[in-house]
């Protein structure tokens, strides 16, 4: 309301009220099926309120009925359908601390190599839908080429292109074909350039700049008590990373480093820093792919797979980084051979539950940057 | 401070709200909070300075089964990197618990999601309504008692 105050030629006498305007279920900003009933006063947001749950499966309830923990894997793939990997990940290391199972040096080195070659996919489905929503189409296609290239790698591991049933309770569900390392190699070469490409392309491009600095600013302290996580939480300036901070699976010990925002051409936390993460992070994982390619033990990846899964009575959260921020499975076992309860903890779910406190005082254009720079995907955040 | 001193410095604090803790076995360190005072418990793990919870990581319905429904919280502390777990325990007919949202804007959504497949309701809550299923959606289907309904809106559901 202050803000429509502030706009030029509007006078206190004209009598104004707000208006209700639905953006979705089917719009394509909105990255899938999320409804927004915005209240704006012309041009100006008042309120946001977000309506989920039209991808509603309730994987919580299959996860209960299915006949062993096993089984819950491909309906894991489903959530995050951008990142597969790293949703198995979470769910198989949740298993394994339940199990108290080591799994084999060769399956954890895959298993990084895998999750960071998903996230740099993630990141770029992230950015370049990101740029059309702004307006940049051509950005798109780029991305698009390059993240070809990583499921083409996927493709030739485990035959599947998006939703790999790949990781496994104590293994992997294949081997990696035999010119594994090379293709790897091949790939952080050829990408390392790209992303030169992609800065001057679109994020130092002038148009881009002004649509995403200043927009939509979160500022730290108010993103941890949103529960904030992964680039939302790191675009605010916070130095915050699971893989470093509360380390799982092998992650201590590669290098690498983690991007903040920094408020370059902007303020601390507004949607260009939480883009900028990204492309950083881009970088990062491959430093880290190229450490991990490099030192893949030989083994056999079959060899911790339980024959019988069926943890004692007890209950963890655990918790792992993906693409999105941070990922919680909550597993109450008891004694079966399947999970009593199943909780998982989406970070875009809780990520997206901060867009209304983002949003007010935007204008409506803005909304759309702000929905952009969080990365929904609506099959995480309904489950 | 190790989950232990965590829970003394909260009973010294709130003497009769601790109804069991744990520090040991295959499960996050946990205390079992009384239902009416999770609220002040939470508001005073956030603002005590050698605690400084300050995040709160996840909060879960659970349905024990005969008759008992629950809460829980995993809290960490970005500032002093612990962590721990609280759970409240409430009965099903008359699942009331107190809302952390106040504490943590975050719990928001995670309390409506506990409402809407629990029906767990929270008091103090701003804006407690379904967020997952439909306004008009009948029963809570993560209750292990819940029978998937033969019709919905006249349409037959097919399983």
């Amino acid at each position: 309301m202050e803000a429509a105050l502030t706009i030029p030629g509007f006078h206190r006498s004209l009598k104004s009220h707000e208006m209700v305007l639905n953006m979705g279920p089917q719009h394509p900003s909105t990255h899938g099926v999320l409804r927004l009933e915005l209240i704006v006063d012309g041009e100006v947001v008042i309120d946001v309120v977000p309506h989920i749950g039209y991808l509603h499966r309730c994987f919580e309830k299959h996860a209960e009925h299915m006949t062993n923990y096993q089984q819950v894997i491909p309906y894991c793939d489903r959530m995050d359908y951008i990142a597969a990997m790293n949703n198995d990940l979470g769910y198989a290391i949740a298993c394994e601390k339940l199990l108290a199972i080591k799994v084999p040096e060769r399956v954890e080195y895959i298993r990084v190599v895998m999750a960071e070659l998903q996230r740099i996919a993630s990141h770029l489905l992230a950015i370049g839908t990101y740029g059309m929503d702004i307006g940049a189409f051509t950005p798109f296609l780029y991305c698009f080429r390059d993240r070809e290239r990583i499921l083409d790698i996927f493709e030739q591991t485990c035959g599947a292109r998006l939703l790999y049933n790949y990781i496994w309770i104590g293994g992997l569900s294949h081997d990696v074909p035999v010119d594994f390392q090379q293709k790897v190699k091949d790939f952080c070469d050829a990408f390392r350039p790209t992303i030169r490409e992609l800065n001057q392309l679109l994020t130092y491009n002038k148009i881009f700049i002004e649509r995403t600095a200043n927009v939509g600013v979160l500022p730290a302290d108010v993103a941890i008590n949103y529960g904030a996580s992964g680039p939302v939480l790191r675009g605010s300036g916070v130095k915050w990373d699971l893989r470093r901070n509360d380390p799982y699976s092998i992650y201590d010990r590669f290098e690498f480093d983690i991007p903040v925002g920094l408020g370059e051409v902007g303020t601390v936390g507004d949607c260009w820093d939480r883009y900028i993460v990204r492309v950083r992070e881009m970088e990062q994982s491959l430093r880290i792919i190229e450490q991990a390619v490099a030192s893949i033990p030989a083994g056999n990846v079959q060899s911790a797979i339980p024959k019988r899964i069926r943890p004692d009575a007890a209950d963890l959260y655990v918790r792992t980084e993906t693409p999105k921020g941070e990922l919680g499975y909550y597993i109450i076992a008891d004694g079966t051979t399947s999970p009593f309860r199943v909780k998982v903890r989406p970070p875009t779910f809780v990520n997206l539950s901060i867009l209304p406190a983002m949003s007010r005082g935007a204008m409506i254009a803005d909304v759309i940057a702000i929905l952009g720079s969080i990365d929904i995907v609506l099959g995480e955040v309904d489950r | 401070m190790i989950p232990q001193e965590i829970f003394d410095s909260i009973k010294a604090k709130f003497p009769k709200s601790v109804l069991e803790e744990r520090s040991t076995g295959v499960h996050d360190p946990f205390a079992a909070i009384a239902p009416e005072s999770i609220r002040d418990v939470c508001l005073f793990l956030r603002d005590d300075d050698a605690l400084a919870f300050d995040f709160l990581m996840c909060l879960s319905g659970v349905d024990y089964t005969g008759g008992k429904l629950g809460v829980v919280y995993h809290l960490h502390s970005m500032k002093r990197g612990h962590k721990i777990a609280l759970k409240v325990e409430v009965p099903a007919s008359n699942p009331h618990c107190g809302s952390v949202e106040s504490v943590w804007k975050t719990a928001n959504w995670h309390e409506r999601e506990a409402f809407d497949l629990f029906g767990i309701v929270f008091d103090g809550h701003p804006d407690l309504r379904r967020i997952l299923l439909p306004d008009d959606w009948e029963g809570h289907p993560l209750r292990k008692d819940y029978q998937v309904p033969e019709y919905y809106h006249g349409m037959k559901v097919p399983y």
